[in-house]
């Protein structure tokens, strides 16, 4: 567990310097995901306590989003002046995202069938 | 010895202690509520915890950055999880190389819809600038998400929320959606719904169909990066 915990912060150290020290716009952690993936095609899969140990720290992902979530008491007034907005954002966006993702993949599974291609 | 109650209630409401115990106590206590109702996505366990502490805190009088003092331990480790999420998109590589393109074009058509689509409505409704930059990453998980909405001058607990809002419309609406659209196929069904409700939207995939929930977990994985470096790069060229 400890090791696997430095590890991950170790990746998530690289990441924030890459991203703060070339201004990129990506946020560090993020970065830091994209080195460890890179790193576990090298190393061709993690180690056992690696595994175990992110799974854990996944399992209670939701626990981790408590805190920041709460900070919406700050902004109260901002979601009671533009509910509707947001509501219709949200609702709209969310289907049509489901609608296009669907089709774009169907129409090219299909393509791909059609020119003989195994994919 | 006894102290008044409203002295000692005023020493440990200014303490860390007291934020970092009533947050894994309202999870907890969400979290119950949630598997009582058979994992119902309604019942997002933290939706149920963030209303009860912002409730609590109103009630008490107790101010937010005196409640964050104690809960940013816990809200430190959304960093290394971001890492970890390295993870579970390896153990999918296997899965993916049969499907690369139609995968690989339904993740930017995707993606690109989520942003563009989330920012143009709210523009239409009237939203303001900062509410349309909270809702440009709403449709990635919400670690990665806030750290967008940070980066590009949104306000990441509104985003948190929106995060969250949008993937239980996402796990409730898609079983409808792609049943109008006639979709059977389980690895398509699953990868839309992880490029559009991340992972409140897997967690529902995983339920219905093993494959769905695997594709789910992918696309999840995937368009939070493509989202990391797609919105910074929109935001920067389209000034809203």
């Amino acid at each position: 567990m400890l090791s696997a915990l430095t590890q991950l912060l170790i990746f998530q150290l690289a990441g924030e310097f890459v991203a703060r020290s070339l201004t990129l716009p990506i946020p560090g952690p993020v970065l830091g995901m994209l080195f460890l993936f890179f790193a576990l095609l090298l190393r061709q899969g993690p180690s056992a306590e690696l595994q175990t140990s992110s799974q854990s720290l996944l399992q209670h992902l939701s626990l981790l989003f408590v805190p920041a979530g709460t900070g919406i008491m700050l902004h109260l007034h901002r979601v009671a002046a533009e509910w509707l907005p947001l509501l219709l954002s949200l609702l709209i966006s969310t289907t049509v995202t489901l609608i296009i993702t669907a089709l774009v993949m169907k129409l090219c599974q299909r393509n791909a069938g059609a020119t003989g291609d195994t994919a | 010895m006894t102290q008044d109650i409203g002295q000692i209630w005023v020493y440990l409401a200014a303490s860390p202690l007291m934020g970092l115990t009533i947050t894994l106590l309202a999870y907890q206590g969400a979290f119950r509520i949630y598997q009582r109702s058979g994992c119902n996505p309604l019942a997002n366990p933290v939706l149920i915890a963030v209303t009860a502490l912002v409730v609590f805190l109103s009630i008490t009088g107790t101010a937010y950055e005196t409640y964050f003092a104690g809960a940013q331990f816990v809200h430190f480790l959304l960093g290394p999880a971001t890492v970890a999420l390295a993870v579970p998109l390896y153990m999918q590589m296997k899965r993916v190389r049969a499907m690369l393109w139609p995968v690989l074009a339904g993740l930017l058509a995707g993606s690109l819809t989520a942003i563009g689509s989330a920012v143009l409505v709210g523009r239409l409704f009237g939203a303001s600038e900062t509410t349309q930059l909270s809702l440009a990453p709403k449709s990635v998980t919400t670690p990665i998400a806030m750290g967008i909405a940070e980066r590009i001058g949104g306000i990441p607990s509104l985003t948190a929320v929106l995060v969250i809002v949008t993937g239980i419309l996402g796990a409730l609406g898609a079983r409808w959606v792609f049943d109008a659209m006639r979709l059977r196929d389980p690895a398509i069904r699953g990868f839309a719904i992880g490029v559009a409700s991340h992972g409140i939207g897997t967690a529902r995939a995983f339920q219905v169909n093993e494959q769905s929930g695997a594709f789910a977990a992918l696309a999840m994985g995937l368009n939070g990066a493509l989202t990391a470096l797609l919105v910074p790069a929109l935001a920067r060229w389209m000034p809203l």
